[in-house]
């Protein structure tokens, strides 16, 4: 035992002992023939690792404590939230707007909601403490690129299968804001239902995972759900913010300035 | 009266090469050609619904001198199968009174414009359509295959409807496949075949 009262910290036997569980599984898909124990084994491997050497890169940012290594690390977080948003759509802006306009969206929404945060309700010293800084853009970022992916994947399949009463509208001299209002508004309570779905389930469906966590380590579990309510309401914020800026950019991108349906400017996403 | 009408010049675009046509206020142009020849698409790019390249000009105005809301009000595309943004008929139309003159006009009776648009024939919704083109006045009316849907009595009431509006200065581009139609309304003949238009033999 060491740190706050009743922390229990683990040692890598109790991982091993653990890891049995997912022997189990494999010795299953072996069992039922599921052909599911190769990739088993492979992802727990690689889950290790990943966490691990986030554990380590964590714990070398919090002992440095210099915003010239934490700024570059939360950006490449937002990098990989706005590859993530590209990879979870069904069509795609050809070039690289989609990845483009989705980074850039949540990239200041995360910010903003981060900062407001840091600023204002934990204000550690310094501002950017790597320890409050990195995991709560984590959290925002993670929940405000579900909605950014939703909202996009809506706007794009809408406009194309609501294209005939699109340009409907555009033959009879609408404005193209005119045009796509029905299909972004849709697209917007796309994204938007999953953080309000998220809110109303918290507590009552599921023990949000900060909490849990802050819980296991030996926090007040008064005190462990101040946070995650604070939590919860910076991703409602930034989802909203970063759902409106990726919508906005989506509709700009789907047009020009002759007020046409751009359909030419999509393409099915490959893979998948 | 030079200049007056719908000039088209050098359209291009996927399927179309170098097309161009005039139609003064008052005519008929009338387009025949087989599926796929490319009639839409030039329709499309003159209503500059579609990146082209090729410019347009409407009583001597260049068509890049106005907004593109505009143009498309003065010169008013409506496509063979017609889309709708809201569920019930009335809703596409500012003007109800205006709207349910026209629909008489086309025989549809005025209660066509609480009907809802997923229960319209192919017909209906291709009168509904023009009535909705020209509710809003325009000079010029693209036209694509606006009768296929029709029996000869309301193709007859369409065909009225569209002398009546030239007769008041309407230039109409009318792509079709009824031959009789296009012989009644006269004007000129131009025949799309492979993406070229041409002078009708």
């Amino acid at each position: 035992m060491n740190g706050p009262a009743g922390f229990v910290a683990l040692d890598y036997w109790d991982l091993a002992a653990a890891a049995l569980l997912v022997a189990l599984n494999a010795l299953l898909s072996l069992v039922l023939r599921l052909n599911l124990e190769r990739a088993m084994v492979i992802a727990a491997a690689r889950m290790v690792a990943q966490l691990l050497l986030v554990g380590l890169v964590l714990r070398y940012l919090f002992s440095i404590q210099s915003l010239w290594l934490t700024g570059p690390v939360a950006l490449v977080m937002v990098i990989v939230a706005g590859y993530e948003i590209r990879r979870r759509q069904g069509r795609v802006f050809t070039g690289p707007w989609t990845f483009a306009l989705g980074g850039a969206s949540i990239m200041v929404a995360g910010t903003l909601a981060t900062l407001l945060a840091l600023t204002t309700q934990i204000q550690p010293d310094p501002w950017y403490d790597a320890r409050f800084a990195l995991p709560l853009l984590g959290m925002i970022l993670g929940n405000a690129m579900n909605g950014v992916s939703i909202g996009l994947d809506r706007l794009v399949s809408l406009a194309v299968r609501d294209r005939a009463a699109i340009e409907a509208r555009l033959t009879l001299g609408h404005t193209f804001a005119d045009a796509i209002r029905p299909v972004a508004r849709e697209a917007f309570r796309g994204g938007l239902t999953h953080s309000i779905n998220a809110m109303s389930a918290a507590g009552i469906v599921f023990l949000p995972g900060m909490m849990t966590g802050q819980i296991l380590a030996g926090a007040d579990p008064l005190e462990a759900v101040k946070y995650q309510i604070l939590i919860m309401f910076l991703i409602a914020g930034a989802t909203g913010i970063g759902v409106l800026l990726a919508l906005s950019l989506g509709t700009l991108r789907l047009t020009d300035g002759r007020h046409r349906l751009r359909l030419d400017r999509l393409r099915p996403a490959e893979g998948d | 009266m030079v200049g007056q009408g719908l000039e088209v010049w050098d359209i291009a675009r996927a399927g179309v090469h170098g097309a161009g046509f005039a139609v003064p206020a008052g005519h008929c142009l009338v387009i025949t050609g087989p599926s796929g020849s490319g009639k839409s698409v030039l329709l499309r790019a003159v209503a500059d619904l579609d990146e082209h390249a090729g410019g347009a000009r409407l009583d001597g105005v260049d068509r890049a001198a106005l907004p593109a809301t505009e143009w498309r009000r003065r010169v008013c595309y409506v496509p063979a199968e017609p889309g709708w943004w809201r569920p019930v008929v009335g809703d596409h139309f500012t003007d109800r009174d205006r709207a349910a003159g026209l629909l008489a006009r086309l025989g549809l009776p005025a209660e066509a414009l609480d009907w809802r648009v997923e229960r319209l024939s192919t017909g209906e919704r291709q009168r509904i359509a023009l009535a909705r083109a020209v509710a809003g006045k325009p000079a010029v009316l693209l036209l694509d295959e606006p009768t296929s849907g029709l029996d000869r009595d309301a193709t007859g009431r369409v065909e009225d409807l569209l002398r009546e509006l030239m007769g008041g200065g309407l230039a109409l581009v009318l792509v079709t496949h009824d031959l009789n139609l296009a012989d009644r309304l006269g004007g000129t003949r131009m025949a799309m075949d492979h993406g070229r238009l041409t002078e009708a033999a």
